[in-house]
């Protein structure tokens, strides 16, 4: 390949760079129609909170020093993730393989936490078929908790690429993309955590 | 929560669920003994491996649009099979005479056809048409995503073979093409009708979503160089408001059917009359889909028009600026209108207001539009070629069936005609005026481009006079039955009402629309018969504006040999006109390998859907595995692309001369 002209090389590396900037693009526009979808689960939410149908509202289930540990869970791993990217960023093979560890781990803590929370709930008889208000709360947040599964599969698809590939350009272009992933479905949980949960206990 | 995990083999599904009466069960031949004779043929022809290698995995947009579109064409068949039905029916269903169809199956065919003109002919022709031109209009050799395309088209497909599954196993659904609950939910339509509207839609509209973000960052990322937005051709730019706007409403649609299907089957509360559900919550969320749904099919038909109409005018667009503008206001103002569709539900004066206020509004950018094309038409050199004379059609079906929208937007006055055959007739005067012929406008206008050669003038214009004729004498009448207060989906009705002579006028007008439809077809069949003589040599049939008849047609499938370079809008006409010829300069290309993967995964989605109809769970669950193993095989492939040398390019392009050597010495 030494007898390749400069300008097909560099024809090449626009070509790479072009390709690497379009992902990003889809990428977001993506994300941008996942936030039109969380949106319209939380106009569901908004318009059913209040249907109860005589069963228990958001102030009689919500336990918040509980969900408070669910939200550090998650917030935490959005920051190991962002080490793992500093990582990624120095070439660190090693290093982006631990924090990828760590960030896996929370975001099990996190979904196992959740599932227990609703097991809890479907368990005391509130499951989703109890009131209009129980379906929208268990259809939003079991949403953002499926999101949390797809996410979890990915990283363990994208820690083996790491470990066998090494951090080749597709590999952190593709690392970078669960990032943003991962970090968008925190911000999706911030909301969740105000909206379902604190206003809740506050009983607006 | 027991039924869901038991391993049900078979779930619901049981021999008491194939069609027992005659109409249902031709309906059902035709599609067994249709898919059999298409097989058979493919069999006989051994075709089968150079369809898997040509076709079925190709990741070429040009192919894949072709595809899309042969799918609407038959869905388009089948959708006039179901309109055909209802006509006759309401002709000579009055007093005690029922007519030919129960009031079930009745139902069930006004709810298919709805679904199937839209998703799958409206939509299908739409993404068909955009597939074939936006890449070659702006310049590039693909779209951003060439595998997800793919994959989108498959994902319709599926969609589609969904709905025609049910003609033959179990029954589709009889809740209207929106199945609106209380009637959707489980308690009022326990069969699988409504599951299979649910999944049908579901799987076809996850392939849109795909489609909208793939376009989207195809026109904002891959433009020849040079070419700044305010340089796209029209179409391009209506295709990046259509494309925003899939982006945006589609989510809306696959949480409002999500919602529904949480409903039939674990028994969730979202929209049922007890419990705190909330049925105008959907109406609502639907809505808030479907509106700008209408934007996203006839905007790119606005965009079809602005090229056939400078086209065929000789002339520069007329106020090309003020088109974009328009088109960002209507993609806005689609988001604010929704309520529109039930001013009944007595949301209030103020809220009722507001929306009928913003409706009669987005009659202004339209209008202006409108205006825009008679200008461009103002002092032109026209040619009334057949995308002229359906463009003719289109603006006085498009005008009359926006002045009764406008009209409709007064809550007062909808009060009156909501859910009447007024509405229907203006729905489909917006959708088959605006949107439909202008689909046609631009299968004839761009036929060439594609086959390399030109489609039948003479049958095309029959074809466009039956339809135009057949079309004002089927829907003018529903005016008149509408504010008689003849409603929607009436399957009998009384003598008394004096109904009758209307609609066998309507029925009529759909007799004439069969015949341009045949017309159509026999157009299709001499211009294949006759399409040596039809060749187009020079790759500018029309004297056109924009880069695609720049290359030479049949386009490549590499698109360009080098990618063109843009200083002025309507490049290639300032290129004509100073009599500036491409450089032949050739150069590697690299392109999309084929993959099949697209195929399995859209095998494995529609396997999935079959299973959450038919409440086999055990086959959804195993066919999201599938899903998720082929993506992971997909992201394996370390090498998507192959590289075409110059001197491959070269050798094609040599060979192509050859071609057009011949087909010159035989005209």
């Amino acid at each position: 390949m030494s007898d390749v002209p400069a300008a097909a090389v560099e024809l090449e590396l626009r070509r790479e760079r072009e390709a690497t900037e379009k992902t990003f693009v889809g990428f977001w526009v993506y994300l941008m129609t996942d936030c039109v979808l969380f949106a319209s689960l939380f106009a569901v939410y908004a318009v059913l909170h209040n249907n109860t149908f005589g069963g228990p509202s958001g102030y009689d289930l919500f336990h918040l020093p509980y969900v408070l540990l669910e939200t550090f869970a998650l917030l935490t791993s959005s920051f190991t993730c962002g080490l793992a990217m500093i990582a990624a960023q120095k070439r660190d093979k090693r290093q982006v393989l631990f924090w990828l560890g760590v960030t896996f781990l929370l975001g099990l803590t996190f979904l196992g936490l959740e599932l227990s929370e609703f097991r809890h709930m479907v368990l005391e008889g509130n499951s989703w078929r109890r009131s209009g208000f129980l379906s929208s709360y268990f259809t939003l947040v079991g949403t953002h908790g499926l999101h949390i599964t797809i996410g979890l599969t990915w990283m363990a698809i994208m820690a083996v690429y790491t470990w066998k590939r090494g951090l080749t350009d597709q590999v952190r272009k593709r690392l970078t993309m669960l990032s943003l992933f991962w970090h968008f479905l925190d911000v999706i949980w911030i909301f969740i955590f105000t909206i379902v949960y604190l206003y809740g206990k506050i009983g607006v | 929560m027991n039924a869901l995990f038991a391993f049900d083999l078979l779930g619901r599904l049981g021999w008491n669920q194939f069609p027992t009466n005659p109409i249902e069960m031709g309906g059902a031949a035709a599609i067994v003994l249709g898919l059999l004779f298409v097989l058979g043929v493919i069999t006989y022809l051994k075709r089968w491996k150079w369809l898997w290698k040509e076709w079925l995995t190709t990741q070429d947009p040009k192919r894949i649009g072709v595809m899309y579109i042969i799918v609407a064409l038959v869905m388009l068949l089948r959708g006039g099979g179901d309109a055909a039905l209802m006509r006759v029916q309401q002709s000579i269903s009055v007093g005690n005479n029922h007519g030919i169809l129960s009031a079930s199956h009745f139902q069930q065919i006004a709810s298919a056809h709805g679904v199937i003109m839209i998703f799958f002919v409206a939509m299908g022709l739409m993404f068909g048409i955009i597939n074939l031109v936006l890449p070659l209009q702006i310049g590039a050799r693909d779209v951003a995503f060439p595998f997800l395309n793919a994959t989108s088209f498959w994902l319709f497909f599926a969609g589609m073979a969904l709905v025609n599954a049910s003609l033959v196993v179990g029954d589709f659904s009889a809740a209207g093409w929106l199945a609106y609950p209380p009637l959707s939910e489980l308690r009022y339509s326990p069969t699988v009708g409504v599951d299979y509207w649910i999944w049908s839609l579901q799987v076809a509209g996850v392939g849109s979503l795909l489609s909208g973000i793939n376009f989207m960052v195809t026109i904002l990322k891959m433009r020849a160089p040079g070419m700044s937005l305010m340089k796209m051709p029209m179409f391009a730019w209506s295709v990046l408001g259509s494309m925003s706007l899939v982006a945006f409403a589609f989510p809306i649609l696959t949480v409002t059917l999500a919602l529904l299907a949480l409903d039939r089957t674990i028994g969730t509360h979202f929209f049922t009359g007890g419990a705190g559900g909330n049925a105008m919550m959907y109406v609502n969320l639907i809505w808030a889909w479907g509106h700008p749904e209408v934007y996203i099919l006839v905007l790119p038909a606005f965009g079809i028009w602005s090229e056939v109409v400078s086209t065929f005018s000789r002339k520069k667009l007329f106020g090309y600026t003020t088109m974009v503008w328009a088109i960002w206001t209507i993609v806005l103002l689609s988001f604010t209108v929704w309520l529109h569709h039930f001013f009944t539900m007595g949301a209030g004066a103020d809220v009722n207001g507001f929306f009928g206020i913003m409706t009669a509004v987005i009659a202004i950018p339209t209008g202006v539009k409108i205006f825009n094309w008679l200008f461009t038409m103002y002092r032109g050199r026209i040619s009334f070629k057949t995308p002229m004379m359906w463009f003719m059609a289109f603006v006085v079906i498009f005008t009359i069936g926006g002045v009764a929208g406008v009209l409709m937007s007064v809550p007062a006055i909808d009060y009156q005609v909501h859910n009447s055959l007024f509405l229907v007739a203006h729905f489909h005067m917006m959708i088959v005026g605006g949107v439909v012929f202008g689909y046609f406008a631009a299968l004839t206008y761009w036929f060439p481009k594609i086959f390399g050669f030109r489609l039948h003038e003479g049958f095309g214009r029959l074809a466009f006079w039956f339809w135009s004729v057949g079309f004002l004498t089927a829907f003018v009448p529903l005016y008149i039955l509408g504010l008689m207060g003849a409603t929607r989906r009436l399957d009998n009705y009384s003598a008394s009402l004096g109904w009758q002579p209307l609609f066998i006028v309507a029925g009529i007008g759909v007799a004439l629309i069969g015949i341009g439809v045949a017309f159509q077809v026999v157009q299709l069949v001499v211009s294949i018969w006759q399409r040596d003589q039809r060749r187009d040599l020079t790759g500018d049939p029309w004297n056109g504006r924009s880069l695609e008849w720049s290359v030479p047609s049949p386009a490549p499938f590499y698109n360009f040999i080098k990618q063109p370079v843009v200083t002025v809008r309507d490049q290639f006409w300032a290129d004509k006109q100073s009599g500036k010829k491409p450089m032949q300069e050739y150069e590697d290309i690299m392109l999309p390998k084929n993959s099949g993967l697209s195929v399995v995964i859209a095998g494995c989605a529609f396997l999935f859907a079959w299973g959450m109809v038919w409440h086999m769970y055990w086959l959804s669950l195993l066919m999201i595995f599938g899903i998720i193993i082929t993506l992971v095989v997909r992201s394996m492939n370390p090498e998507p692309e192959y590289r075409l040398t110059a001197h491959e390019v070269e050798k094609l392009e040599n060979a192509r001369k050859r071609q057009l050597k011949t087909y010159e010495a035989n005209v």
